[in-house]
């Protein structure tokens, strides 16, 4: 296993009275992707955004338990430097109403960098690095929702790179994009893993199959409290699980 | 049965008229304010209104040029205070406040809409005017533009705090948790996403601010002193021209119509359809503003 | 995935190691602190504000109100005597004759707007301008300053109608005024009510009529009721239309055809007229008042509108 990038501790965290996921403990290896599996309303999501504190902004969500990033407390960090060391993809391509340069320039920008030059430079190398710079390098002034989903979803991914986090959380990414767009963001997602620690949360088996190197398999019951059920490598997921449940919810039983 | 839908289509017919009422009204009002103010036009000449700065209608004098001016500062002025503290106040409201206070702060808003322009006016007139008045400068009588300006500014602030906010609610949730997850402060996403998602919103704000202030006739009598002079500083500082008295087209409509008859009265309806137009400039440039803005 | 793309890939550096800008970010934070202290100094301004205003008017006009100072007719003239009852007559009367007027076709209007916009019958292309149109000419009149509306009303009813200064004049005047409040809340309240609703009587065999009167707007009330409240305080506060249409007689109205004064007219001429400040500050507690309690109302109307709603879904 490579160095853990990411360990939670006992992570506990409730909506006010709500308790939606309970007691996770979970190393994250560092460069690899690491899938979250599990049916709908298990806490995929909530768990996946604990990591960048983007809970943070819900009125009443209280936390227990610890979640290092390279050894380090997160909820002792200051919420903007961590965000800046985690970028996020969301379900839904998200790119600001601005061009497509504006889009990937904002990170670099909001973190106080003027100088055209690198911005070009930046720019250039985060939409390189998604996969996108040839299909838009002549019309970088475009409105970033003029693109297609697929492409403004990997526009999304460069803006993330844009800031040059070393973790990226993703949560289903690809959901809302048709199976060639899909394909191609697992693709980058693989080519990602060789600079960055990833994170996906995914429905579709077969993608978390695809491209995880690792598998956590969360679960619910009646009290809606999500827990981890198990954790492995993906192939061991998948080909040989512990836990009845997880092997009912890879073959399908759960619908 | 068949009566069950004979009611049917009658209602249709009645519900349809109830429609076309608002069509009517509006037709109604430009017919008549424009024919109205016909004769004025005509025997006095657009060039007599619009550039002629004397108005002395026992003397057949019509020039309204000085209260555009008069008008047009001091909606000006008004933006110029009003503006700032409103689209604060609205970032506060939807960005900044705790819930708790943003619920107090929502019906102080609301009230500050409700209450009516005279009582603004008394205010102006008890308070602001002889406060203002201590401002040692000859010829001051407190009455003026900037009195005039401040109750304006303030009658503004509801509005425009109002519409700012629901614009700013209405910006995707998704655009604010991008520019986070992106390492932004909350001020920065503040400021170089919300504001400029809610930028058309805004502008709206702004352009019912504005038409609010313009239109605005008896608080205006009530504190700006009603003389018909091109305002001029009153003394060498520039400055002083805000303490000058002035009247708006909206106050010199509301003065005069109880008792003017013939041209006097037609020339009061020309007034009006000056005010119009006043508008609708004001509103096409803001509209031409924001699509520059947009383009580039 | 190309050759040049893999390998521009391979340049992308993991910036794992390097640590964000220290000082940009404490520069950001500290910016950060002073915009939000900024904005508190702004909201606590306006609040100083209104409390300033109501606050004065309130404390130095409730002294005045007595029950002889609400029920005692104003001398009017120059005098400034007397007290406010004929003023709330006339205020009163005047909300009357403005809200029957207007809620009615504004109501009509609402319904046609929304329940036979999507109509896809023969000439549904006419409708569809007509009521492209029809929404031109609500907005178009929102916008319109109310002493234009004060013109008009003095034009065509006080003139060309010879419905002279009186309550008539002005009650059509104030009902072309609020008439876009109205439609506006109604409209905004019928588009709320789930199209299921509409279906499942649609179904039952009920005609368009029976399903909007019997299911539609029966869910759509306290919509309507905040537009009618909202078109309350505008006549209660406005000034300049009824200034112009009138007449301000301070005697008690006996028809539809008396000239009249409402409060906020009242206060105007005790303002401008006299030196009666007192009295006229006495009136303005009266509104503010007035318009803290219609506020009140209308806070509680739409709690029940948001929890209506919460029902529905
Ligand atoms: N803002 C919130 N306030 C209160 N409860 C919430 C909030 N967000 C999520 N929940 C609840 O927390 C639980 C977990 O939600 P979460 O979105 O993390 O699930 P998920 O596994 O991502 O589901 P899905 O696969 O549908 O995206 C659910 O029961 C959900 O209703
Ligand atoms: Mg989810």
């Amino acid at each position: 296993m490579n160095s853990i990038k990411i360990e939670t501790i006992h992570y506990s965290l409730n909506y006010g009275n709500f308790r939606a996921i309970e007691d996770i403990s979970i190393k994250i290896p560092e460069k690899q992707v690491t899938a979250l599996i599990g049916p709908s309303g298990c806490g995929k999501s909530t768990f996946l955004r604990s990591f960048n504190r983007m809970n943070d902004l819900i009125p009443g969500v209280t936390t227990e338990g610890e979640i290092l990033l390279d050894g380090e407390d997160i909820f002792k960090m200051d919420p903007v430097s961590l965000r800046q060391r985690v970028g996020m993809v969301f379900q839904k391509p998200n790119p600001f109403p601005k061009s497509i340069y504006d889009n990937v320039a904002y990170g670099p920008r909001v973190n106080g960098l003027k100088d055209h030059k690198k911005l070009d430079e930046i720019v250039e190398r985060s939409l390189r690095g998604a996969a996108l710079w040839d299909e838009v390098k002549d019309n970088l002034n475009k409105s970033g929702l003029a693109l297609s989903g697929g492409q403004q979803q990997r526009l999304c991914i460069a803006r993330a790179l844009a800031v040059e986090p070393s973790v990226i959380l993703m949560d289903e990414p690809a959901a809302s994009l048709d199976p060639i767009a899909t394909l191609r963001i697992e693709d980058l997602i693989r080519m990602l893993v060789e600079n960055y620690t990833i994170v996906i949360v995914t429905h579709n088996m077969q993608q978390a199959g695809r491209v995880s190197d690792y598998t956590a398999f969360f679960f619910t019951d009646e009290t809606r409290t999500g827990r981890l059920v198990e954790y492995d490598r993906t192939q061991v997921i998948f080909t040989n699980p512990k836990d009845k449940r997880t092997e009912d919810y890879i073959t399908g039983r759960f619908g | 049965m068949q009566r069950r839908y004979r009611i049917d289509k009658g209602i249709k017919y009645l519900l349809f008229f109830s429609a076309i009422v608002s069509i009517i009204i509006v037709f109604l009002i430009f017919f008549f304010i424009f024919q109205s103010s016909l004769p004025a036009f005509q025997q006095i000449g657009l060039r007599n209104i619009l550039l002629e700065t004397t108005w002395r209608p026992t003397n057949g004098q019509y020039g309204i040029l000085a209260m555009i001016v008069g008008s047009v500062m001091v909606t000006f002025m008004a933006i110029v205070m009003g503006v700032p503290l409103a689209l604060g106040a609205a970032i506060f409201l939807a960005e900044v406040a705790p819930r708790a206070v943003q619920n107090v702060f929502r019906s102080a808003i609301q009230l500050l809409a409700g209450i009516p322009s005279v009582v603004y006016g008394l205010f102006g007139m008890v308070v602001l005017v002889p406060i203002v008045r201590r401002i040692p400068v000859p010829g001051n009588s407190g009455y003026g533009l900037l009195s005039a300006a401040i109750v304006l500014a303030v009658m503004i602030l509801p509005t425009i705090t109002s519409v700012t906010e629901d614009a700013l609610r209405a910006v995707p949730r998704s655009y604010k948790e991008a520019s986070l997850a992106l390492g932004a402060t909350h001020w920065q996403t503040i400021i170089h996403v919300m504001i400029p998602a809610a930028k058309s919103g805004i502008i709206a704000a702004l352009i019912l601010g504005v038409g609010r202030a313009i239109g605005e006739t008896m608080a205006m009598i009530m504190v700006i002193g009603n003389s018909v002079i091109m305002p001029t500083p009153l003394t060498d500082n520039p400055l002083t021209i805000f303490l000058r008295q002035a009247r708006t087209l909206t106050g010199n409509i509301a003065v005069e119509i109880n008792y003017a008859t013939g041209l006097h009265e037609s020339m009061l309806f020309a007034t009006g359809v000056v005010l119009f137009i006043l508008i609708m400039i004001i509103n096409a440039s803001a509209h031409l503003i924001l699509r520059n803005g947009e383009r580039s | 995935m190309n050759q040049a793309e893999s390998n521009a890939s391979s340049t992308v550096q993991s910036a794992a190691q390097k640590q964000p800008n220290r000082s940009n970010l404490k520069q950001r934070h500290l910016s950060q602190k002073f915009a939000f202290g900024a904005l508190w100094v702004g909201g606590a301004l306006v609040m100083l504000i209104l409390l300033v205003v109501v606050g004065y008017v309130i404390t130095n006009g409730i002294r005045e109100v007595t029950w002889e100072f609400l029920t005692t007719a104003p001398r009017g003239g120059l005098s400034g005597e007397g007290g406010i009852s004929t003023t709330i007559v006339s205020t009163v009367y005047l909300i009357g004759l403005t809200i029957v007027i207007a809620t009615p076709l504004g109501i009509g209007a609402a319904i046609f707007l929304t329940e036979y916009a999507g109509e896809t019958n023969v000439g549904s292309k006419f409708l569809r301008s007509l009521i492209d149109l029809v929404h031109f000419g609500v907005e178009t009149l929102a916008g319109i300053p109310s002493i234009i509306f004060g013109l008009f009303g003095f034009a065509l009813f006080v003139s060309v109608l010879h419905f002279g200064f009186s309550l008539l004049s002005a009650g059509l005047a104030g009902a072309c005024l609020v008439l876009p409040t109205i439609i506006r809340t109604t409209e905004e309240s019928l588009l709320t009510v789930p199209m299921s609703y509409r279906e499942a009587s649609l179904a039952l065999g009920a005609t368009k009529w029976q399903t909007i009167y019997q299911v539609v707007l029966p869910a759509a009330i306290p919509g309507i009721i905040t537009g009618i409240i909202l078109s309350v305080a505008r006549v209660i506060s406005e000034t300049a239309v009824f200034y112009v249409t009138l007449g301000g007689s301070a005697r008690m109205p006996t028809s539809i055809f008396s000239s009249g004064r409402t409060l906020a007219l009242h206060l105007y001429y005790l303002a401008m007229d006299t030196n009666a400040f007192d009295k006229a500050m006495a009136t303005g507690a009266v509104l503010i008042i007035s318009i803290i309690l219609i506020n009140l109302i209308i806070d509680f109307v739409s709690s029940k509108l948001t929890a209506g709603l919460r029902e529905n879904q």
